[in-house]
């Protein structure tokens, strides 16, 4: 049996009670009226999120879940630690893979899987970016498999996305049920747009004397998460800007605007490193901005996160990041990872090809819950198609046990029922280390289902953090 | 403030403002094409002329015609549908000058003309203009209410005066485009109703009984849309709010460009102008010499703030 958040054979466990009696004094059919409610909200602000390649309505909704999932002060403690330490030692990795590289000559992480990870920028060795930080936000994915235990699925160091939905979320339920976070145990989130620009601030580059002018560059409206860059732009008060609003010249990035150019000093990016400059990355494509590779070497400006922070995150070095923690910090991991086996390892690969109905089948560079394999819900067909794949290419997926994932109640027509549910929170990464008491929950919406990606039809909820 | 920010909000003005002028203009065809003994053919025909819309070859246009390439195509863009999935593409793009209100006017039932066939469209098009004109509305709201009187607003003013003083300019000349069958003489009855449905068509019948005692005469009704300085759809009046926007814009970034000197000469010329000296250079000249003029300050706005 998964663990079930909300009840344990005491009845309702403690963080729950305010949820249980709420929804006791609500009832199902409030409920029901008000998550309708929402969803006319939420589409009529536009809080869209577009799915490539299906078709369809361009700019679906992601369905929220009224439900609220919910942290004890111990817990959220806990987590705490064992985020700001993992986003300390995955900094820490990037800086010296691209200087030392003493992880890897103390034969801890092989260096086949940093220097030919297709992630790797070789441009980007011997140069430090401002406070060593390459990864200013670190989303980190954390499943709960039991009382005490949580589990980190996987981290993202680029520029993980969903941190307006944590934001949203609150936004209407506070506007729906306002009674319950008046003078109550909820810890606020709404801080969260000022901890990340005063984050971006104090990365600005040494050649920034001033206050430094921060901006936030997206790919344009048609991407999937811009909803959240214009949210996000909007709440920093900075400008929000394409590529094609900034040029480089004498080395120094400038922006566009209708009283001439100006100064950019720090770049909080949400497009590729593939699309950052052409001259560097590129040279195929027409798309980013011509020398702001060289203006960052330079230190006259700060690409946040920095270009080639994505070995991080890489699935096959996930497994190491344990140990990277010991290395670094000298600490021990405050949270655990998930078994995982190699398929590039032939021992691992036969026992994942002998096991494969049990197992979670990841492609190593994969996101977004597509192209995975989950064992026991394929039918025979499609894991021997998927048995195929991976002995074309070992090297390209892991294989981890099914998580028996925790479940939280949710509602669905006018019952509620537990439901699979995962968690991010969004860690920044500057002088210092801040982190809101919060992230995004995303929930399985389907009874049963492990896939909480909202690209494979997963929803969202509140996430609360209680006070002590 | 960023040039394609900057360009976005004029683009926004404009596209809305085109919108309900579009929306306005097809009321017009449809009152004038309501007199007896006439298959409206030549009304909606001058419409499409005026808004630069090609014309079906071969054959005479039909209401259908209008419903299909005015309101609904999305390949046309005078069409109400292209204006507002323009306005409302160019309102994303800026999201972020834009007040919650003014975005949710923008985004809220987007997709309702996008479904309909020209059937239904033909068969509701008298709601369907209603419905345009009051989005319209409302976005309107919602700027005047919220929105800072910032660079932004002005761009966005200025974009929307452009585009009235264009659109104005522009249902005059239907009256041009729009000839009178041989039974029917200049200031006749027939003539006298399409007058008339100029002013229905910018609702303006009040305001202009207020300056010309009841008289319908050509001259008077433009006079009135030309140079009226009180009317909010007179060209003139459109000049002046072109020139406050340029001038706060002139103010807000210290120094003049060729925009705001030619929208000043422009704007001194109308408020000279008589309108009998026009008619007698020829109304539909002046018309089209002075949407020649719109245009060439819509560019050289572009390129004084670099969009």
């Amino acid at each position: 049996m998964p663990f079930n958040e909300m009840e344990d054979t005491d009845g309702v466990r403690p963080p729950y009670r305010s949820v249980a009696d709420w929804i006791e004094e609500t009832g199902t059919e409030l409920l029901g009226r008000r998550r309708e409610e929402a969803e006319a909200i939420f589409r009529k602000i536009g809080i869209t999120f577009a799915v490539y390649g299906e078709g369809g309505d361009p700019e679906r909704l992601i369905p929220f879940d009224l439900i609220p999932r919910v942290f004890s002060a111990g817990e959220w403690l806990v987590l705490e630690s064992g985020i700001r330490q993992r986003a300390r030692a995955l900094n820490a990795f990037l800086y010296d893979i691209y200087h030392r590289g003493e992880i890897i000559k103390a034969g801890i992480v092989p260096g086949e899987l940093v220097y030919q990870n297709a992630a790797y920028l070789p441009q980007m060795v011997g140069f430090s970016p401002p406070g060593r930080v390459y990864s200013q936000i670190v989303g980190i994915d954390i499943v709960r498999t039991g009382p005490d235990k949580f589990q980190v699925l996987e981290d993202n160091c680029r520029t993980p996305s969903g941190v307006s939905y944590m934001l949203e979320n609150r936004e209407i339920m506070a506007r729906m049920f306002p009674d319950i976070f008046t003078g109550g145990p909820v810890r606020p989130v709404d801080h969260y747009p000022d901890e990340l620009l005063r984050t971006l601030m104090e990365v600005a580059p040494a050649a920034c004397t001033g206050e430094p002018t921060v901006v936030l560059l997206t790919p344009g409206s048609l991407n999937s998460a811009y909803y959240e860059h214009s949210f996000l732009a909007d709440l920093m008060g900075i400008d929000l800007v394409e590529p094609k609003d900034l040029f480089v010249d004498k080395a120094r990035v400038w922006m566009r605007t209708t009283h001439g150019p100006k100064q950019v000093d720090v770049i909080y990016r949400r497009i590729d490193d593939d699309y950052l400059d052409p001259l560097t990355f590129r040279p195929d494509s027409l798309l980013g901005i011509p020398g702001l590779f060289d203006a960052y070497r330079a230190g006259c400006v700060n690409i946040c996160s920095a270009p080639g922070a994505g070995v991080a995150d890489d699935k096959a070095i996930y497994i190491y990041v344990p140990e990277m923690i010991r290395f670094y910090l000298r600490e021990e991991p405050i949270l655990e990872n998930i078994q995982t086996f190699q398929c590039g390892r032939p021992d691992e690969c036969k026992y994942v090809l002998e096991n494969i109905d049990e197992l979670v089948v990841k492609e190593v560079h994969g996101s977004g819950g597509y192209g995975m394999l989950i064992g026991p819900k394929s039918t025979k067909a499609e894991i021997e198609a998927y048995r195929q794949r991976i002995l074309a290419d070992p090297g390209n997926f892991i294989a981890q046990p099914t998580l028996n994932l925790s479940t939280a109640p949710t509602l669905h027509e006018r019952e509620i029922s537990g439901r699979h549910v995962d968690f991010r929170p969004f860690c920044l990464v500057g002088k210092t280390i801040r982190l809101v008491p919060g992230g995004l929950t995303r929930v399985a919406l389907q009874p049963g289902s492990l896939v909480v990606n909202s690209s494979q039809g997963g929803g969202v909820k509140d996430t609360w953090v209680l006070r002590e | 403030m960023l040039s394609r920010a900057a360009a976005n909000l004029f683009w926004l003005g404009r596209f809305i403002e085109r919108a309900e002028s579009t929306a306005r203009m097809i009321s017009m065809g449809q009152r004038m094409a309501m007199l007896p003994s006439t298959q409206g053919q030549s009304e909606w025909a001058s419409i499409m002329l005026a808004t630069g819309t090609k014309l079906p070859e071969g054959r005479p246009v039909t209401e259908a015609d209008i419903v299909s390439g005015l309101i609904l195509d999305t390949q046309n863009p005078s069409s109400i549908q292209s204006c507002l999935a323009r306005a409302r593409e160019n309102g994303r793009a800026v999201r972020t000058a834009l007040t919650q209100e003014m975005w949710e006017s923008l985004n809220e039932d987007w997709r309702y003309l996008e479904v309909m066939d020209t059937q239904t469209a033909r068969q509701q098009i008298g709601s369907i203009l209603e419905w345009v004109r009051k989005r319209c509305a409302i976005f309107r709201g919602a700027v005047e209410t919220a929105m800072s009187r910032n660079e932004g607003y002005n761009f966005l003013r200025l974009g929307g005066s452009i585009e009235r003083a264009d659109m104005t300019l522009r249902l005059l000349n239907v009256k041009y485009y729009l000839l009178l069958p041989e039974t029917e003489v200049v200031g006749g009855g027939r003539d006298y109703h399409h007058w008339m449905s100029m002013l229905h068509a910018v609702s303006g019948l009040r305001a202009y009984h207020r300056y010309y005692s009841g008289d319908y005469a050509s001259w008077n009704i433009a006079d009135f849309l030309l140079l009226n300085q009180t009317f909010p759809r007179s060209v003139a009046f459109s000049y002046r709010q072109l020139d406050l926007a340029l001038s706060s814009l002139e103010k807000s970034h210290g120094g003049a460009h060729d925009c705001q000197r030619t929208a000043r000469n422009e704007l001194a010329r109308l408020n000279r102008m008589d309108i009998n000296a026009i008619f007698d250079d020829g109304l539909h000249e002046f018309i089209d010499n002075q949407i020649i003029k719109t245009a060439r300050i819509s560019q050289e706005v572009s390129n004084a703030y670099y969009f």
